[in-house]
């Protein structure tokens, strides 16, 4: 349900923040029930603008998915003077430092992006949190999936 | 002399208290057996049991299995009252007693370690004193000198640990010194921001680390022990981690991007001049410096995957160090310079420990747990504590170099991740 969600490019920030409020629940089935009920309840077109991009393991390429999220950040920035912060996140696996190096590559992928789509890259800030700070606290492939991202944060 | 053989599957609880519970979930086949007699005492309740800490120590080094004193049928004070047959069928290869006497407010522990099998007193009467703070150190001292005696390899019990704990809600991080054991814990920083890779300066006064307090942006300091004294040393755009102290202390290797890209930097610790080492478009990361000091190990996936590599610093001269598995990163040398050890993965399995021969490139593995990252190596060499994840808790796991001894510290409150094992204090 997640993984179609993501493909719609539906309402992500809502459901993104939703799953960062309850990152400590261990219950799969109460995030996955309330992300469907996330998505039929917002209206707001502002919304179906995804700010969280997903990469796959250990990669740091932008998938076409992303690329097409990424497109209309940049019709958004270009031109406006908004300060963006990009923030890198990798899963747990792996080395703890190395991630860290993983979610930053991540995120200078996506303010290369965005910089070639004729965004001012001075007004792009990037920052890793490696796997400090997990959307999702299981330790299986559908929380993994949804650590491995850059957040735009405006 | 080697005791170790290989591995047994019992599991075996080796010290409880309400506090810390240690865990031997393998062992030796052919622990060295120990008895270690109730120190005598004889005043009031002494908040530590000396002679139970040095059974636990013992016991933790994998090496040896200490006597149950439930079952030993005399509790000898003197070399006079050892009769070594009680001790022979009880099994116990050797027997260590002792006692405590106190004087103006300073305390006295006298022992005397026997060899059961050549029936024979192993070392003179020696004495350790200190104040009643310092009992749990007394009995560390004991252990390090009878298991030096009787492996001939210098005891790691009086060193100590540095770790992360971290909690949610509220996010909070903690970094906290202890005994080795993971007694006696002390908070030496908290910040509701990241803290992470704690690493030992080589006199081990003091400790690096990276910290988030800062716009919740990466930086690297350098804290005081003793003092809580600290300063922060660097403070570039973007990735600013894994600091690694040169053998000489006198340099911190560490990984920066402020040049567009995580590459390997050196600084003079007095001076802050910066130093490039590696320039690549890939991921460069997590140097560790090689005995010698003059060479860096580091990670990098330059190949398409994290792989170790070595980076000579008179030459600049770099060449790949690891070829089995699809993963291998976060490299620490030995104390003797032979072996890495470092993150493993092979092609589908998880992540675990593993050990490398340098010279030979042979690679063996050392845990069996999962998630498993982190790994620090005793000064000794004997062994090696590492993070992992039991009961979704982050805990901390140690091993012997050569595989066969695995032990579990259970979580305490938060995750505790990320442990250091400090050098040998004097």
């Amino acid at each position: 349900m997640i993984t179609k969600a993501i493909k719609q490019g539906l309402t992500l920030a809502v459901v993104m923040s939703f799953l960062v409020g309850c990152s400590s629940s261990d219950n799969k089935g109460t995030e996955t029930a309330t992300t469907g009920t996330a998505v039929t309840d917002t209206s707001s077109s502002e919304a179906t603008l995804s700010n969280v991009v997903y990469f796959d393991f250990d990669q740091y390429a932008l998938t076409a998915e992303s690329r097409a999220v990424l497109l209309a950040h940049a019709d958004k920035l270009k031109g406006a003077s908004v300060a963006v912060r990009l923030e890198g996140h990798a899963d747990e696996r792996g080395s703890r430092e190395y991630n860290m190096a993983l979610g930053e590559k991540r995120a200078n992928a996506v303010r290369d992006f965005l910089v070639t789509q004729g965004v001012n890259g001075s007004s792009l800030e990037v920052v890793s949190f490696g796997e400090e700070q997990p959307a999702a606290t299981g330790s299986d492939e559908a929380s993994w999936s949804q650590n491995r991202r850059v957040e735009v944060k405006y | 002399m080697r005791y170790i053989i290989s591995a047994f599957l019992f599991v075996v609880a080796i010290s409880a208290s309400a506090q810390n519970i240690v865990f031997v979930t393998k062992g030796v086949d052919n622990p060295t057996k120990i008895a270690v007699v109730p120190f005598a005492w004889t005043g009031g309740r002494l908040p530590e049991d000396i002679g139970k800490i040095v059974g636990n120590d013992l016991e933790f080094s994998g090496q040896f299995e200490a006597t149950d004193p439930e079952r030993m049928l005399a509790f000898p004070r003197t070399e006079a009252e050892v009769h070594y047959r009680d001790w022979k069928a009880l099994g116990s290869e050797y027997l260590l007693i002792g006692s405590i006497t106190q004087q103006a407010g300073r305390y006295y522990a006298s022992y005397e370690l026997f060899d059961v099998v050549q029936q024979k007193r192993v070392f003179a009467k020696l004495t350790v004193d200190g104040t009643e703070a310092q009992l749990r150190d007394m009995a560390h001292h004991i252990s390090d000198k009878v298991y030096e005696t009787i492996t001939g390899i210098r005891g790691i019990f009086s060193t100590k640990l540095i770790y992360v704990e971290a909690f949610k809600k509220p996010q909070k991080y903690r970094l906290m010194l202890s005994d080795i054991d993971g007694f006696r814990p002390r908070m030496l920083l908290e910040s509701r921001y990241p803290v992470l890779s704690p690493v030992w300066s080589p006199n081990g006064q003091r400790v690096a680390y990276v910290s988030f307090e800062v716009d919740n942006k990466p930086a690297i300091y350098v804290q005081d022990i003793a003092t809580g004294r600290r300063q922060q040393m660097t403070n570039f755009r973007g990735l600013n981690g894994a600091p690694a102290w040169s053998p000489d202390g006198q340099k911190l290797a560490m990984a920066l991007s402020k040049d567009g890209n995580p590459d390997i930097y050196v600084m003079n610790v007095l001076t802050r001049q910066l130093t490039r080492v590696t320039n690549h478009f890939a991921i460069d990361h997590e140097p560790s410096w090689a005995a010698d000091g003059a060479s860096l190990f580091f990670t990098s996936d330059r190949g398409g995957k994290p792989q170790i590599y070595q980076v000579h610093l008179a030459s600049m001269q770099q060449e790949r160090v690891t070829f089995d598995g699809d993963y291998n990163a976060r490299a620490r040398v030995s104390p003797d310079g032979k072996s890495l050890v470092m993150l493993n993965k092979r092609p589908g399995t998880t992540h675990h420990i593993a050990a490398q021969d340098i010279k030979s490139g042979n690679l063996r593995i050392l845990s069996e747990t999962n998630l498993d990252e982190s790994p620090t190596i005793a000064p000794n060499g004997a062994m090696l504590m590492y993070a992992t994840r039991s009961g979704g808790k982050g805990v901390l796991a140690a091993v012997s170099l050569d595989a066969r001894v695995k032990i579990l510290q259970p979580p305490k409150q938060g995750d505790v991740r990320e442990p250091a094992w400090s050098p040998f204090f004097n």
